[in-house]
């Protein structure tokens, strides 16, 4: 079974305040999806995947998902 | 009851919270984090609540464990996850109070007197509701909080009702919830006083309470009067404002050896790497110890604690380890062989303080072991910890194989040396 939760790689912009925000997600077999919009960003652990840190809840692809910034990497839940 | 408003939040099972966390797969499973196997640091030190139903205890060795619960998932333990995961409960905490006061990894205190009007009507146990919440939305972990005008109180009810709860305890409730604790339940009623109070027919913290004070002075010096007020919730010391930035107190290190010692040279070989890695760090810090103690646990899981004050203040290997190979000789009888030990340098002064030389010691050869010592951790930087070693160290392989400069992990005492 493969793991529930899967780093990958980010796209990402910095505003001039620090802000963080994702652009672009690269996943495991290099398909690239970009970041339509960003709804809401906090705090929150992923019980699905296992960690926690910054949860973006964005939409991607038209559909709602959640990317999370744990320390240094960043994660997303397998569907 | 008196003013204040004391929150005591305790994560439960942290270690193994924070495992199942990151471990999806086994969250329905007996889960217990244990020390390496391979290196034989073979305890249990923490469970989550399925391996406690099935009788696992934190402190027995693996082999124990698992013959009771023989489905029961090992983990290795993943400090740097726990520091992370402390840190960040810590930072949810100092959101209602610049008043937290760490005890170990996974508790703490939070005097929110000041605070408990900010955060809606409902006060401190509004507070500890939003805490509770909060870190388990943001963190997944759940903590168990109680909420009393003084520190022991706050503890013990933080252990009433767990894990994910909140715990009052009142002027009105707390004969109901604290009385019918056992008095071991206590901060500092150890086995040994526990033992002592239960030949005189108290066994509960409010029969503790109920005792006349003068009676337990008797019984137990200075410590029955300040069980005494523990036990009627008359405990005024404050929340200390601690943080990573903390007053540093004292330096100590401890380990679990990788097999149980059975003679003096064996000690002395853990001794030795301890008080050169305590020493270092006194050095790294800028101060002189002037006392040193020692911990030793046995392999039966009894420990003690001495200490004892040094000639004059150092930060010398030499001079800690002889220190604490005399307090370890004088007060261990080898009835069993011994699981752990540990040496701290306690009684801190700065290094630059004006130190008495002596007319009987030997300046030059101090001086020298000065030097050597300087040596050493340079060496140790620049080449790593085992680029250089004692030539005791060599006499046991496993043993001398210790780094002791891996992880450090100390819960504080709850009483503070004042300076």
């Amino acid at each position: 079974m493969k793991s529930p939760k899967v780093y990958v790689e980010v796209i990402a912009r910095f505003d001039p305040e620090g802000g963080l925000f994702p652009l672009e997600i690269i996943w495991e077999d290099g398909r690239r999806y970009s970041v339509d919009r960003i709804t809401a960003v906090r705090k929150a652990s992923s019980l699905k995947a296992g960690g926690a840190g910054i949860r973006y809840d964005c939409i991607v692809n038209s559909h709602p998902t959640h990317i999370f910034f744990e320390e240094d990497r960043w994660f997303v839940e397998r569907k | 009851m008196g003013g204040r408003t004391i929150l005591h939040a305790d994560a439960n099972s942290f270690y193994a919270s924070v495992e199942c966390l990151h471990h999806p797969e086994i969250r329905d499973k007996p889960v217990a984090v244990g020390g390496d196997p391979e290196l034989r640091h073979g305890i249990i030190l923490a469970k989550n609540e399925r391996a406690k139903a099935a009788g696992v205890k934190t402190g027995e060795a693996l082999w124990q464990a698992r013959r009771k619960c023989p489905n029961l998932v090992i983990i290795t333990p993943h400090y740097p996850l726990y520091l992370r995961f402390s840190r960040l409960m810590r930072e949810i905490f100092y959101e209602y109070s610049d008043l937290v006061e760490p005890f170990g990894l996974d508790e703490a205190w939070i005097d929110v007197t000041g605070s408990s009007g900010l955060f809606g009507s409902g006060g401190g146990a509004a507070i500890a509701e939003q805490i509770r919440l909060r870190v388990k939305k943001e963190l997944g972990i759940t903590v168990s909080i109680g909420v009393a005008d003084n520190k022991i109180f706050s503890k013990l009810g933080s252990d009433i009702k767990k894990p994910d709860a909140v715990t009052e305890i009142t002027n009105e409730n707390y004969k109901q919830l604290v009385w019918p604790l056992p008095a071991s339940d206590l901060l500092y009623v150890g086995p040994a006083t526990g033992a002592k109070l239960h030949r005189y027919g108290i066994n509960t913290i409010g029969e503790l309470a109920n005792t006349d004070p003068v009676f337990l002075n008797s019984l137990l010096g200075k410590m029955g009067y300040v069980l005494h007020a523990f036990a009627n919730g008359l405990d005024n010391s404050p929340v200390e404002r601690l943080g990573e930035e903390a007053v540093i107190k004292s330096i100590g290190n401890s380990t679990t050896t990788p097999r149980d010692l059975v003679c003096e040279q064996d000690v002395r070989i853990i001794y030795w790497s301890l008080c050169e890695s305590v020493a270092s760090r006194l050095r790294k810090h800028g101060f002189l110890c002037k006392g040193v103690q020692i911990s030793v646990r046995d392999n039966q899981l009894s420990s003690f604690e001495r200490q004892c004050k040094l000639e004059r203040p150092s930060a010398l290997s030499y001079d800690l380890c002889e220190a604490a190979m005399n307090l370890f000789n004088k007060n261990y009888n080898w009835k069993y062989p011994i699981r752990g030990i540990g040496v701290r340098g306690i009684d801190l002064i700065s290094a630059d303080s004006a130190v008495q030389l002596s007319l009987f010691e030997d300046e030059e050869r101090r001086r020298n072991r000065e030097k050597l010592d300087s040596v050493v951790d340079d060496l140790r930087r620049r080449f790593g910890y085992f680029s250089v070693c004692r030539a005791v160290m060599l006499k046991d392989k496993a043993l001398g194989g210790l780094n002791p400069t891996e992880h450090t992990i100390h819960p504080v005492g709850y009483f503070k040396p004042t300076q």
